[in-house]
């Protein structure tokens, strides 16, 4: 399947004098995490089958900075921005989707103020505008009727109020969207932010992303949908902390809209 | 002789309003002990802020419960300074009851005032037993013991005796009133106090006016105390809780501040014509710190959070950290900032204006790194928060100190931070690999 991945970069494009409809910005998880790869490529095979001309910078993308700055390193994050920002500049890059609200919030937001501006878009606010547009088909499937739980990544929601998106594309699968009690604004981390990713939690009583898969976990539903990598790696470690792995699975809104068309 | 009360009264507003002010002149300077903020921007989304948030309480109300006894006590307390004005207008010209003219509407305001002052007494009764008997856990954390708790205590306390004194004098008044005593002309409608107004039946009208006189000189002495009171006391909220509201972001919550000092720096490294061995110029600047250790680096904004938190812990009991066991709480991060920020104001005050550095700061004299380290950047606090505080802009920058000018980040961070600079991703890959999922 994977050998019908078409994945042009943006050197490709330059090559042909042409540019891309939209860059996707893969980040690092979405790269190198071996998880994280799997929603990448889900994406990619929907961005392919919607026949948008999407290129991604390969390896011209380098981190956005992201953990840096949130870890107290602005030194890095503002040499990573510059960087980043020196590369999507010379491409004349103007818009931006990625599948990673850190990457999302942090190129929208942060970058700016560094010499940045870009149309920046989280994939699941991208995929609603190709289904609002017809050239995205989101049906049921195998989802049909199944109970699932959306985990608003913090990046995402409370930090740019983007809690419909997601939720409107698990609406279209036809699934029995049921919300956890600490949702949207008032949302419980998955413990992965501000560089928690990277290092051991602080000595406490319990895991935070324990604490959140459990709430998940109490709505009965059988898939946690996410729509953040990191959120992904914590909630399905949390997951296999509660002993659920059989009934409770782990997914991106994007690989289960491609899932349902068996892309 | 006769001035003597108007005397009196004049004295006792103005030691009250002048210590007041002296404190409130305090609070300013230390306030300006921060980093300025140009802030002209959004004129309208922040007026609108402060009508939604601030006026219109919306992110109290998001916990029903506390939301609307807060409401309750919050309009008594706005309502009810109607009231003052006219006993402060009494007081100085020797009247009593001037806005008596108004008739019916005079009628109505009293009225209210008197149904706002027994709701106000009945929610402070029921926030006394939130606080002390019904084991709420935000008021139970580590930092809410001691004063803080007594703080909170003494707010209710307070509002009891003065609503107590409000209904007492009106009820004395009312009874006067039905004697038809000299200067009780009748005015006002009293649905609460006329209730008990029947205790004062067996009294005489001497003794009645002595309670009404005394009721009526405490319940004023009792508010210029009070008032005074605030600048020792997390109530000092409702009176800054608008400015801050104001002064808000308005920015994404996910947007954080731009360190100019880096960028300036970054901008050096990355202009090729910059000469690396310059000696500095003569009249250069002293190098910029990089973030905050102490409440001098925080920014005017950061400070005037901290003397606006009320300590209601909505931040703590949000906050992931905290609720799985962390030492991480929002609030004591606000608690400790204006704690910190009052040692060096009465350090100023001791030294002729002058802060004497004291060998302490607010990092790790007061904030531990443990805490700091805690955090997940994710919000919720900023979200919580009624009105418009973000303690997680005092958390980053402290965290930009410790890494930028302690590197005193924790070991695993600094591997990732490693890898960033080395590779371009916070693993261990080589960027030349960065597309080999799309082989894969």
């Amino acid at each position: 399947m994977s050998d019908l991945l078409k994945v042009p970069t943006m050197a490709d494009f330059m090559a042909q004098g042409k540019q891309p409809e939209v860059l996707f910005w893969v980040g690092c998880a979405g790269s190198f995490d071996d998880r994280a790869k799997k929603i990448t490529k889900a994406f990619v095979k929907l961005l392919n089958n919607a026949g948008v001309a999407f290129a991604v910078l390969g390896t011209e993308e380098s981190c956005t900075g992201d953990p840096a700055k949130r870890a107290g390193n602005e030194f890095l994050f503002q040499m990573q921005a510059a960087t980043n920002i020196e590369v999507l500049n010379a491409y004349e890059v103007q818009k931006i989707v990625t599948a990673c609200p850190h990457c999302f919030n942090t190129i929208n937001n942060e970058y700016p103020q560094l010499g940045g501006n870009y149309e920046v878009m989280h994939h699941t606010q991208f995929l609603k505008t190709l289904l609002n547009d017809g050239r995205l088909k989101v049906e049921g499937g195998k989802f049909k009727g199944k109970k699932i739980t959306f985990h608003d990544p913090c990046y995402l929601g409370r930090a740019n109020g983007e809690y419909e998106a997601p939720r409107d594309l698990l609406r279209k699968l036809e699934v029995e969207l049921v919300e956890m009690k600490r949702c949207k604004t008032n949302g419980l981390c998955c413990g992965a932010g501000g560089a928690q990713m990277f290092k051991e939690p602080e000595p406490g009583s319990k895991d935070i992303n324990v604490e959140r898969t459990q709430e998940a976990v109490d709505t009965g539903a059988s898939i946690v949908a996410t729509g953040c990598p990191f959120c992904n790696t914590m909630m399905t470690d949390g997951v296999k902390h509660e002993e659920k792995e059989e009934n409770v699975q782990v997914m991106d809104v994007a690989e289960m809209i491609a899932n349902a068309s068996e892309l | 002789m006769q001035y003597i009360p108007n005397i009196l009264f004049f004295l006792l507003l103005t030691a009250g309003v002048g210590y007041f002010t002296k404190n409130i002149r305090t609070v300013i300077r230390n306030i300006k002990l921060g980093i300025p903020v140009a802030i002209n921007d959004h004129k309208k989304e922040r007026y609108g802020n402060v009508a939604r948030i601030a006026l219109g309480q919306s992110k109290l109300l998001k916990r029903p419960i506390s939301g609307a006894l807060h409401a309750i006590v919050y309009l008594g307390f706005i309502i009810i300074n109607i009231e003052v004005l006219e006993i402060i207008i009494d007081g100085l010209l020797g009247t009593h009851r001037i806005f008596a003219f108004l008739g019916g509407f005079y009628d109505f305001l009293i009225g209210t005032f008197e149904i706002l002052a027994l709701l106000v007494l009945v929610s402070v009764v029921l926030f006394w037993t939130r606080r002390n008997v019904l084991k709420i856990k935000r008021f139970l954390s580590p930092e809410m013991k001691g004063w803080p708790k007594q703080d909170g205590n003494i707010i209710l306390y307070f509002e009891v005796v003065l609503m107590g004194l409000f209904l007492i004098m009106n009820s004395s008044d009312y009874a006067l009133q039905q004697m038809g005593a000299a200067h009780y002309t009748q005015a006002g409608s009293y649905p609460v106090s006329s209730l008990f107004a029947g205790v004062f039946d067996a009294m005489s009208q001497s003794s009645l006016i002595i309670i009404e006189r005394s009721a009526w000189w405490l319940h004023i002495t009792g508010i210029l105390i009070f008032l005074n009171y605030l600048y020792f006391s997390k109530h000092l909220h409702i009176l800054l809780a608008f400015p801050n509201v104001y002064f808000g972001a308005v920015t994404p919550k996910g947007q954080f501040k731009n360190n100019q000092a880096v960028t300036t720096e970054v901008k050096m490294m990355m202009d090729p014509s910059a000469d690396p061995f310059a000696a500095p110029a003569p009249d250069a600047p002293p190098p910029a710190k990089f973030g905050a250790s102490d409440v001098m680096d925080l920014s005017q904004v950061q400070l005037l959070n901290a003397y606006t938190c009320t300590e209601c812990g909505r931040c703590t009991s949000e906050c992931p950290a905290n609720q799985t066991g962390k030492k991480l709480s929002p609030r004591k991060i606000m608690m400790d900032t204006r704690d910190r920020l009052q040692e060096v104001s009465k350090n100023m005050d001791a030294n002729a204006g002058v802060f004497v550095p004291d060998g302490k700061e607010l990092l790790k004299d007061y904030i531990s790194t443990e805490e700091l380290w805690a955090c997940t950047t994710c919000n919720a606090c900023v979200e919580a928060c009624p009105v418009s505080i973000d303690p997680l802009s005092i958390i980053m920058d402290m965290r930009q100190y410790l890494v930028m000018e302690q590197s005193a980040a924790p070991t695993e961070l600094n591997g990732t931070m490693t890898n960033i600079e080395n590779n371009g991703a916070p693993w261990p890959f080589n960027q030349m690999d960065r597309l080999n999922w799309a082989k894969e």
